[in-house]
């Protein structure tokens, strides 16, 4: 009996060493795919799906098999903070792709930092890519560049008296008080502020207020979801004339769907992904927004999204570092190499990471767009 | 001044609906002793199922006449599947079996529709209309007028049909109205479709203006529910009253103090108001019934 259990530990071991030996680079991810952040955790599982499939058929990195493993975490940050754990210690993994939500990623943060497991994460905010945190990326666009991208816009135009108008919501207040932290720096005033909630289906007492302020050339809207697309129609209803601009938070067709004619003579900052077909073809990142989105949209028969690009990116940042550090073995190496990207050419922008930036964006990442008949315009 | 008139546009706009949903709660509360907190989804239905008949191809008339019936008969089969099998329990769990209700139908509604906000072109195209420094859009002059419309056919139909005096009979005193005949399971069911047909026709009159989406009910049920208190429970005119009294107070509360608070200001001054007439403004006050 002794013998037979020495035996069967001795076949698991050799089992076990066998699957070692024939070793996969395996990433873990941690999405909100379902839940009330679906809209960002969908379009970045099928993209991570889509590419992963696609480096394996190319032959892997550096010969080695991928293997990715997705989990779920509904939004929640609790569920992703245990998924991580789980990637970790369970699966094994030698990177992490994860975190939908600023939430969810800073739950997993410290968990990654204390692995010593290099991750890169697509939250929104600035926090996200503090690069006191060592072992964390972050692809997305932060809030903070939307507003820059939106005050140099007003700088050229010498619009320098401007009201707000921002959701209540996360990311409405988020933004806001991004925006209100580089006000001086583009010699902006704001002179009035108004609110609005994120249900709220008028926003016509707020832009009354507006209107009535003396002095405002400029409005700025900062939110996300139909309350922008309210806050657009009722602009025009209440025939304000000056210059009304969105948040990138409203980058997508269904804002324009919503808002109608109203739209019309928006200014927004976008990511390049947007606009993919009508960007000149000097731009650099061109090729490659154009070759995501035809591939995102053949594949999954969805329109593309900027956050399914985040991911692309992230991805590719974490493959070419592997390819760098000739394979996924030593993490350290991985991290250093991540930190190292110069010149990646994303859906994003053009990355371009260092010790002290592990975002690694500039304002070029975002096009300032104007809606004009109901289409994308480039405005600059 | 003008500002002052802006505001009051806004608030009687939106306090329409409110009247709308509150007038379904009245309607309801009276035939059966219900408060039916899915008279929220009734909105919902209306805006929502005339969006997607029209993106199918279906001209807005015969698509918004569409919506009604469909409200109709979710209404209709709200009260035989779910209330009337539990027609002897007491008035909270009849309460919590329409909370259940509006949670089912907006989840739903989540899968047969979807997820996303969705707008209707205004059924008067054009500029909005400039009325002493105030602009107010013509889909909202048609969203008071068909409020208004729906109060007067309702009035009529109370008092000068057989049905609807039935109606009254069955709310005033139940077991009395059975004695002279009348089939009081019918009239409560004729309650939850005329209800729901009033829902519908104010989320199809409003969705150009506010948009709609699967769960924009939940909000107007408590707006709705407020509306109904604040005027009296079981008074129609309270209810109508009521509806534009919270869009109003909703309106001003945002425009004079602070848009962060306006929901918080409706909401305090209908506590203050309950504080002092318990019954709210129109109410009797409650007999009970043994």
């Amino acid at each position: 009996m002794n013998l037979l259990r020495k035996v069967f530990a001795v076949a698991v071991f050799v089992f076990a060493s066998a699957t070692v030996a024939d070793a996969q680079i395996k990433i873990g991810a941690v999405l909100s795919v379902t839940g009330p952040a679906s809209f960002l955790g969908d379009p970045e599982k099928r993209t991570l799906e889509i590419y992963a499939a696609e480096i394996n058929k190319q032959g892997g990195i550096n010969g080695q098999k991928l293997e990715v493993v997705i989990y779920d975490d509904g939004g929640d940050p609790n569920q992703a903070r245990t998924f991580a754990t789980r990637l970790i210690e369970e699966d094994k993994v030698d990177a992490l792709l994860a975190g939908s939500t600023t939430a969810t990623t800073m739950a997993i943060i410290p968990l990654a930092e204390e692995a010593k497991i290099p991750l890169i994460n697509f939250a929104g905010a600035v926090v996200a890519a503090d690069p006191k945190f060592k072992w964390n990326f972050k692809t997305p666009h932060t809030d903070l560049m939307a507003c820059e991208k939106i005050f140099v816009d007003l700088q050229k135009r010498k619009l320098t008296k401007i009201a707000i108008i921002s959701g209540t919501d996360a990311f409405g207040k988020s933004m806001r008080d991004q925006c209100m932290t580089v006000v001086k720096k583009y010699g902006i005033e704001v002179l009035h502020e108004e609110t609005y909630g994120p249900r709220d289906s008028d926003m016509t007492p707020q832009l009354t207020n507006i209107k009535a302020k003396a002095g405002v050339q400029a409005v700025v809207n900062t939110g996300f979801g139909q309350g922008p697309a309210i806050v657009t129609r009722n602009y025009r209803q209440l025939g304000i004339l000056v210059p009304l601009y969105q948040s990138h938070g409203v980058g997508s067709k269904q804002y324009i769907d919503l808002a109608g004619d109203a739209a019309n003579g928006v200014r927004l900052p976008a990511a390049a992904l947007l606009v993919a077909t009508i960007l000149p073809d000097s731009d650099p990142q061109k090729k490659i927004v154009v070759a995501y989105k035809t591939k995102y949209e053949a594949d999954t028969k969805q329109p593309v999204s900027t956050f399914g690009g985040h991911m692309y990116d992230g991805f590719m940042i974490m493959i070419e570092a592997m390819k760098r550090a000739g394979g996924a073995k030593d993490k350290a190496k991985v991290r250093d190499e991540i930190e190292k990207t110069k010149n990646f050419i994303g859906t994003g922008g053009v990355v371009n990471m260092s010790p002290t930036d592990h975002l690694g964006l500039d304002l070029t990442a975002f096009k300032m767009l104007e809606i004009k008949n109901g289409n994308w315009t480039l405005a600059e | 001044m003008a500002q002052f008139l802006q505001y009051a546009f806004s608030g009687l706009t939106v306090g329409a609906v409110y009247a709308l949903v509150a007038l379904g709660f009245t309607l309801i509360y009276n035939a059966s002793g219900v408060i039916n907190f899915a008279q929220g989804e009734f909105v919902m239905l209306g805006g929502m199922v005339t969006v997607f008949a029209t993106a199918a191809g279906v001209p807005l008339p015969l698509a918004a006449l569409l919506a009604i019936a469909v409200a109709v008969l979710v209404g209709v089969a709200l009260h035989l599947l779910a209330i009337e099998p539990a027609k002897g329990a007491s008035a909270v769990t009849l309460i919590i079996i329409t909370i259940g209700a509006s949670i089912l139908l907006r989840g739903l509604a989540s899968i047969v529709f979807d997820k996303r906000f969705h707008a209707l072109p205004a059924f008067i195209p054009g500029e909005a209309w400039r009325v002493g420094g105030a602009s107010i859009l013509p889909q909202s002059v048609l969203v008071l007028g068909g409020a208004a419309a729906v109060v007067v056919l309702l009035w009529v139909f109370m008092s000068r049909t057989l049905l609807g005096k039935a109606m009254i009979a069955t709310a005033a005193n139940r077991m009395a109205a059975r004695l002279v005949g009348i089939n009081t399971v019918w009239i409560i069911c004729a309650s939850f479709a005329v209800s729901a047909a009033i829902g519908a026709i104010g989320g199809i009159l409003v969705t150009p203006i506010t948009l709609t989406n699967y769960d924009v009910g939940t909000l107007l049920a408590l707006k709705g529910f407020s509306a109904a208190m604040l005027g009296g429970m079981g008074n129609p005119l309270g209810a109508i009253v009521g509806g534009l009294v919270v869009g109003l107070l909703e309106a001003f509360g945002a425009g004079y103090i602070s848009s962060a608070y306006k929901d918080a200001i409706a909401f305090l001054v209908i506590l203050l108001v309950l504080f002092v007439m318990p019954n709210g403004l129109f109410g009797r006050a409650g007999v009970e019934r043994v």
